[in-house]
Order: structure tokens, then C-alpha cells, then sequence
């Protein structure tokens, strides 16, 4: 494929039928997470990426077979596997017999949350979500790493006042966002502290807030979203997410349980886990959210600076 | 018990200072750890109280806790030179940045190696690769950031392979957690799916592991990360790879499956010995002496390969020996390497003319470091050697143990040329105004160094510590 454009939105088309098939599975928390990962802000990201490099591929140098040869085995191991696989669905197969029945039977007497899928993220398996919000802060500070950017030149402003005229002309789209982006932080804060009942959770909420922000950043300018957001602000907030879901871990350590058994933070069990499924989710919320908001900007800087 | 969670916990708005606090602490914790574990056997700890198989479950025995001394033992040391070498590898507003992802690093290794969750190695992983793509990237050349680029598509590929093997194993067992893992993996050995599971798991471990056809990230990554990343990574990454692939192949699939399923043994045997020589006559070709120590580190690798193939108490032993060995050595060199890049700037063989008179204490460790390489005696090298030699003797496998020493001499000639370069050529014009390094090189350098020498000399720790270890994986996986 020559342009990439087309790659691009086909990857979204490609994350977006994912999202549907894992619907169709009763995997809504992960379909969830699909739509607004994959088809939402990874798009968005190759989009502004696209608008840094051109959006033709180079003439390739060399034949890409040994990729195919290696996705052909790759592909054909992976067919082979699920030759012995337990049938779908089957109440038989060992994940619905081991593990499972206790979260099923079990998690509302123990954590008292509705949503199964968020007791096992955020109270069962915390430590490894804990993990999941460290790569995403350590994504963040690679970024930052590689992309810092130096004091804006006055260079820059002039290129923000062109691209403000610019800007001018879709005025539609600026009316029409200008009224939509209320509804997208309403409906982040919504996910956000729904999780406990419904599809949703901080990863997801923290993904809507900053395409919010990424979409005013489109359609009014760096500049504009610079004066409400700096940088070293939102730094602090990706840290605060990342510490304050593990110092939930380190109160629980300190009144002599175990890392992340929650039960520490309230005299009653079932409270102390709701309260610290509470806690951690609005820490993943702000650090995913600020660290996308984090890439965004060092990105879209970067084509401010060429 | 609980204290090595508490690193996880040292997160943003760091300096050089808290670095080296949380990673002193750390090596505190783990030599405490393996003393306890030595004494008293395994230890569990269960995150959030809940059971293992449901909750995830830090498990340490002999081999953990052997691997933990090393990681944070070598980051604290390499830590002390850190301040100094990069004030003048990395630009100044990164270096708040370059310590966050040196300690998330950090963590993630020792998290890897702590815990006893399949899933929960695959997170690490993934903040470990991340950290590391990043702190490759900061090299100053800009070639940097291709190695990087490079590093990055392999391991992101090796890490999608785990997951789907681990992904495969929670579809045939129900579990997660490694210890349950190994009573259930049995019952459904024979199918497919646990095979091809197997499969995936293995080659991917093997490209993090840069095992010699999966190695040709590893030399360009090494050569243009800053000099203390290398020198970090040189001495932990792939010994962490080499824990998870005796960890999955032992502990996890169980020896009998293992090796009886697939030609693994002859496979690896083999792989590591092509892997010794060809990596070894690659190192002698190279001009820079970063790439030629990188490609000593593949062939290396490929030693550990080989005593990891023989499937005996022994061999597994001399692995281990040569996993805590090799990282004191790459260490020393690596850290040495630095500190030449810090006074003359590159790493160019052809600029090391001379060094001996104007270097000579960097340069007499970059020689002892060569010489425990080769394996003489009175150096660790010689020690894991010696006891890799012995394993494969046991099995009475003669030809392979000459093809080891034959790739010792490998080693001698790539040592010699730098040892010649330094201290036989003329200096180079110029070069009078080069002097020693600041203390803050020289005491981590020399520490590693006289450790590199100790441990060749009193091997009583070392290889009590691998024995313990290697029987104890013999004992579980019987």
C-alpha cells in the first residue's frame, strides 16, 4: 500500500471490527477498550504522525519476503494450536473450570462490585494493572525522552497565527466540536466512575478525555490549548496517577496487609475494596489521560518546530 | 518480606541520589532475600491477600533470588558512575528523564524475575522493553535511533509471541500463576495447543535473549546506547531472558516435556555452539570496541546455551554461574568502555592507541575484564568455564567440551587486539593532554573488577548459591 493514509484508516477499520467481534464474544469491557484504543487514539497518534512524515511510503528497497515467510509459519502455528483447543463457549474448558467460578460465584460476597471484569482488574489481579499504568507512564516518559522540546521560538507563534487563519475556515467544524467536546469529557467522567457497574473503567475514560482535548487541539491550535495546558502540569498529574494508585498499595503495606489488599483502607472489608477500586481507577484515568495528552502535544509541537 | 514491593513505588521526580538510595536499597533487600531463601527455601507472597491462583503471587526460591542480587547489585554500581558519564553523553534537560526510565528499568526486571505469574512477567516485560527502547534512543550518535527502532520491532515481536503462549496456556489450564501452572500444563501435555503454546513462548524468549540467529538486535543496540545504559543492560537484560527461559522450560512446562516433545536439546546445543564461534569471529572483525564486546556478550550467550542444553544438575549449574560471572565482567568492561568514551569521546578501536600509558588503571581493568572473558584462571571466567567443561564431561560429550575451549581462544584474539592497540602502538597525536577518569569511574569500575577477581578466587558463594538453584529446579520438575 502506497499511501498511508489509507494504512491508517484501514488499521481503524481493523480495530473497530475487532472491537465488534469481541461484542459478539461478551467481552464488552474489552471491546470497549478496542474502540477507544485502537480505533480511537492509535488513529488519531498515525494521523498526526502521517502529517509530520508525508503520507506516501518511500519505494521499498528490499522484498518483504522473509516478513511473509515468518507471518506464514507464524499464521499456520497459530491454526495448528487451535486444532486441540476446547470448543467455544464450552462449559467444559478449563478457564470456566479453575479459576473463574470464584470470581464468578464469589466476587460480589468479597468486593461488591457488579462488574466482574472490573474486581479482577482492579482488586484480584491490581498489581498486574498497577503494571499496565506503569507502561503506560513509561510510554509517556519515552516520548518525552526522545521528542522534549526546547522553548517555542517566535518562529513557531507565526506558524500558530497562520495555522489559527487556517483554522478559521472550518468553521462548521469548529461550531459543530465546540459543541460536542462538553458531551466527550461528560461521557469520560461517566466511563470513569461507572466502571464499577457497567463497561468502562479509567483506561477507557482517560482515552475519551484526552481525544477530547486532542480534537480541540485540532481545530483551534496549539497555542490556544497551551494556555489552559502546560506541560509541566500535566507531567505532574501522569506521576500523581501512577502514585496515587500505588500508594493505595503502600497504605494497605503500612497497616500491616498485604500490597493492594484494600480491605486495609475501610473496618469494613467490602468498603475498603470499593473505596480502593475507587482510587485506583481515577489514578489510571489521570495518568493515561495525561500521558496521551503528554504524546499528543510533544507531537504535534514537533511539526510546529519543522 | 514485603519490601521489595516498596520499589515499584519510587516513581517520578528523581535524581541521580534517590537512584542510587532506591537501588542500594534494592540490593540490600535482595542480598537479604537470598540469605533468607538459602536458609529457609522458598517464599511466597500473595498481592492483595488473595490466593494464589486467583491473585497474583510473588514466588522467590534460590534462582530468583540469585538473579535479583545481580540486577540490583550491578545497577547500584554502574548507578555511582552514572552522574558522571552522562553529563557528557546526554543533553541536560533529559537527564530527570533518563534516571525515571533507568529506575522504571530497574523495577521491571526485578519484577519479572519476583514474580510467579505468567501474565505478570509479560506486563514487566513490556515496561522493561519500553524503558529500554527509550533509553537505547538517547544515544548521542544518531544511529541510535535506528538500533533502537531495530530493537524495537524484535523484541516487540518476541513480546507478542509470549503473550500468545502465555495466552494459550491460560486457554489450556485456567490458570496463571506459575507453580499451579506446572501441576496443570501435565494433564493436557499432549495436545496441540500446549505445543504450539511451547513454541511461541520459547522463540520468543529466545530473540529477547538474543540467542545467535535471533541476536542481530543486540550488537547496534548495545553499541550506540549511552555508555551506562550498556553497561546496565549488558549486565542484566539478557540474564533476565535467560531466567525466563529456565523458568519456563523448568519450572513451568516441566523438564520431561521440555526435552522429549521437540529435538531442544540438540537444537540448542547446537545454536549455542554456532552461536560461541560465530559471534565470536564476528567480535574480531570489528573496529569499534563497543560492537566487539557486544558480540562477545551473543557469544557468551551462547556458553549459557550450551550448559542450559544438557538438561543436567551440572550443566545447569555451570549456566547460572556463567549468568552471575558474565555480568560482572560485561559490567567491569562495559563501565570501563564508558569511561574511555568519557575522556576521548569514541570507542574506536584505532583510538585506543597508546591508552595503556595515559589510561593505565581504566585500561588494566579493560585487561583483567578480557582476561576473566578468555577464562584464566583466578577469574570468574575461569571458574564458569571450568564448571561448564566438567558438566559436559558428565555427560561424556568430549568433542563439545574442545569446541569450548577452541572458542576461549576466540576470546584471546579479540582480547589481544585491544590489549596490543593500547599498549604497543604509539600514541596518538595530541593525546598527552588525556588523563585518568574522575574517582566517581573509578571506584564502580575497580569494584566490579576486584568482584571479577574475588569471585574467581573464593567460589564458595557463587557456585553454592547456582547448586542450590539448579537442584532445586531438578527437584520441582523431576
Amino acid at each position: 500500500m502506497k499511501d498511508l493514509l489509507a494504512v491508517v484508516m484501514l488499521l481503524g477499520i481493523y480495530s473497530l471490527l475487532s472491537a465488534s467481534l469481541f461484542v459478539a464474544m461478551d467481552a464488552v469491557d474489552v471491546a470497549f477498550t478496542e474502540a477507544a484504543v485502537g480505533a480511537g487514539i492509535s488513529t488519531l497518534l498515525m494521523l498526526v504522525a502521517i502529517t509530520m512524515t508525508g503520507r506516501s511510503e518511500y519505494p521499498e528497497r528490499h522484498k518483504p519476503l522473509l516478513a511473509l515467510a515468518v507471518v506464514i509459519v507464524t499464521g499456520s502455528l497459530l491454526i495448528y494450536g487451535t486444532l486441540d483447543m476446547p470448543y467455544f463457549g464450552s462449559a467444559e474448558a478449563p478457564i470456566h473450570q479453575h479459576v473463574a467460578p470464584r470470581y464468578i460465584n464469589d466476587s460480589m460476597q468479597e468486593i461488591g462490585v457488579p462488574n466482574i471484569v472490573t474486581s479482577v482488574l482492579a482488586s484480584y489481579r491490581a498489581f498486574d494493572t498497577f503494571g499496565e499504568v506503569v507502561v503506560i507512564f513509561t510510554a509517556g516518559i519515552g516520548v518525552l525522552a526522545l521528542l522534549l522540546v526546547a522553548r517555542r521560538s517566535e518562529e513557531d507563534e507565526k506558524a500558530d497565527l497562520f495555522n489559527y487563519s487556517m483554522h478559521e475556515q472550518h468553521l462548521i467544524l469548529r461550531i459543530v466540536t465546540k459543541m460536542l467536546i462538553p458531551f466527550i469529557l461528560l461521557f469520560a467522567f461517566y466511563v470513569q466512575f461507572h466502571g464499577d457497574f457497567g463497561p468502562g473503567g479509567g483506561f477507557q475514560a482517560g482515552v475519551i478525555f484526552a481525544s477530547a482535548i486532542f480534537l480541540y487541539v485540532m481545530l483551534f491550535g496549539m497555542t490556544t490549548a497551551r494556555r489552559v495546558i502546560n506541560q509541566s502540569f500535566i507531567q505532574m498529574i501522569a506521576a500523581t496517577g501512577v502514585l496515587l494508585y500505588g500508594s493505595v498499595g503502600v497504605v494497605s503495606l503500612l497497616s500491616g496487609k498485604e500490597f493492594f489488599d484494600y480491605s486495609a483502607l475501610s473496618s469494613d472489608p467490602v468498603a475498603g475494596q470499593h473505596l480502593g477500586i475507587l482510587l485506583i481507577e481515577l489514578g489510571v484515568g489521570l495518568t493515561v489521560a495525561s500521558i496521551m495528552i503528554i504524546i499528543f502535544f510533544n507531537f504535534a509541537s514537533r511539526r510546529g518546530n519543522q | 518480606m514485603a519490601a521489595p514491593l516498596c520499589l515499584f513505588l519510587t516513581r517520578p521526580r528523581l535524581v541521580w541520589f534517590f537512584s542510587i538510595v532506591a537501588s542500594g536499597l534494592a540490593f540490600l533487600i535482595s542480598c537479604l532475600l537470598l540469605q533468607q531463601v538459602m536458609a529457609s527455601g522458598t517464599i511466597s507472597y500473595e498481592l492483595g491477600a488473595w490466593d494464589a491462583p486467583w491473585g497474583i503471587e510473588y514466588r522467590i526460591d534460590q534462582l530468583n533470588a540469585l538473579l535479583l542480587l545481580i540486577i540490583s547489585s550491578i545497577s547500584t554500581v554502574v548507578l555511582l558512575a552514572a552522574d558522571t558519564s552522562i553529563r557528557k553523553e546526554i543533553p541536560e534537560d533529559r537527564h530527570t528523564v533518563f534516571y525515571i526510565l533507568y529506575l522504571l528499568s530497574l523495577a521491571a526486571m526485578l519484577g519479572i524475575v519476583a514474580t510467579g505469574d505468567a501474565f505478570n512477567i509479560f506486563v514487566f516485560l513490556e515496561i522493561s522493553s519500553l524503558s529500554a527502547y527509550a533509553l537505547i534512543a538517547l544515544g548521542k550518535d544518531r544511529h541510535a535511533l535506528w538500533a533502537s527502532f531495530q530493537y524495537l520491532i524484535m523484541g516487540t515481536i518476541g513480546a507478542t509471541f509470549i503473550l500468545i503462549g502465555i495466552g494459550l496456556m491460560y486457554q489450556m489450564t485456567g490458570t496463571l500463576n506459575i507453580a499451579d501452572l506446572s501441576i496443570r500444563l501435565p494433564e493436557v501435555a499432549q495436545t496441540r495447543t500446549v505445543f504450539t503454546a511451547f513454541a511461541f513462548v520459547i522463540v520468543g524468549v529466545c530473540l529477547k535473549l538474543a540467542m545467535f540467529p535471533l541476536h542481530l538486535w543486540l550488537p547496534n543496540a548495545y553499541a550506540y546506547a549511552p555508555s551506562i545504559v550498556t553497561a546496565f543492560f549488558a549486565a542484566t537484560a539478557t540474564k533476565v531472558a535467560v531466567y525466563l527461559l529456565i523458568r519456563f522450560t523448568f519450572s513451568v512446562f516441566g523438564l520431561s516435556f521440555s526435552f522429549t516433545h521437540l529435538p531442544l536439546q540438540v537444537v540448542f546445543m547446537v545454536l549455542g555452539l554456532v552461536g560461541i564461534f560465530a559471534a565470536s569471529t564476528a567480535a574480531i572483525y570489528q573496529s569499534n570496541i563497543k560492537h566487539l564486546f557486544a558480540y562477545s556478550s551473543v557469544a557468551q550467550i551462547g556458553y549459557m546455551i550450551v550448559g542450559f542444553s544438557l538438561t543436567t544438575a551440572l550443566g545447569l549449574t555451570a549456566t547460572l554461574l556463567h549468568l552471575f560471572n558474565h555480568a560482572l565482567m560485561k559490567g567491569a568492561l562495559f563501565l570501563a568502555l564508558g569511561a574511555v568514551m568519557y575522556r576521548i569521546g569514541t570507542t574506536q578501536l584505532r583510538d585506543f592507541q597508546g591508552l595503556g600509558r595515559q589510561m593505565p588503571v581504566t585500561m588494566a581493568a579493560i585487561v583483567i575484564g578480557g582476561l576473566s572473558l578468555i577464562g584464566v584462571p583466578l577469574t570468574v571466567g575461569f571458574v564458569s568455564k571450568w564448571y561448564l567443561v566438567l558438566a559436559v564431561i558428565e555427560v561424556g560429550w568430549w568433542p563439545i567440551a574442545v569446541l569450548i575451549l577452541l572458542g576461549s581462544l576466540l576470546a584471546v584474539v579479540y582480547v589481544w587486539r585491544i590489549v596490543e592497540v593500547a599498549y604497543f602502538k604509539p600514541s596518538l597525536e595530541g593525546a598527552d593532554s588525556i588523563k585518568e577518569v574522575p574517582l566517581a569511574f573509578m571506584i564502580p569500575i575497580w569494584t566490579l573488577v576486584l568482584a571479577n577477581v574475588y569471585f574467581g578466587i573464593d567460589t564458595r558463594l557463587s557456585v553454592q548459591v547456582a547448586q542450590a538453584a539448579s537442584q532445586s529446579l531438578f527437584g520441582v520438575s523431576p
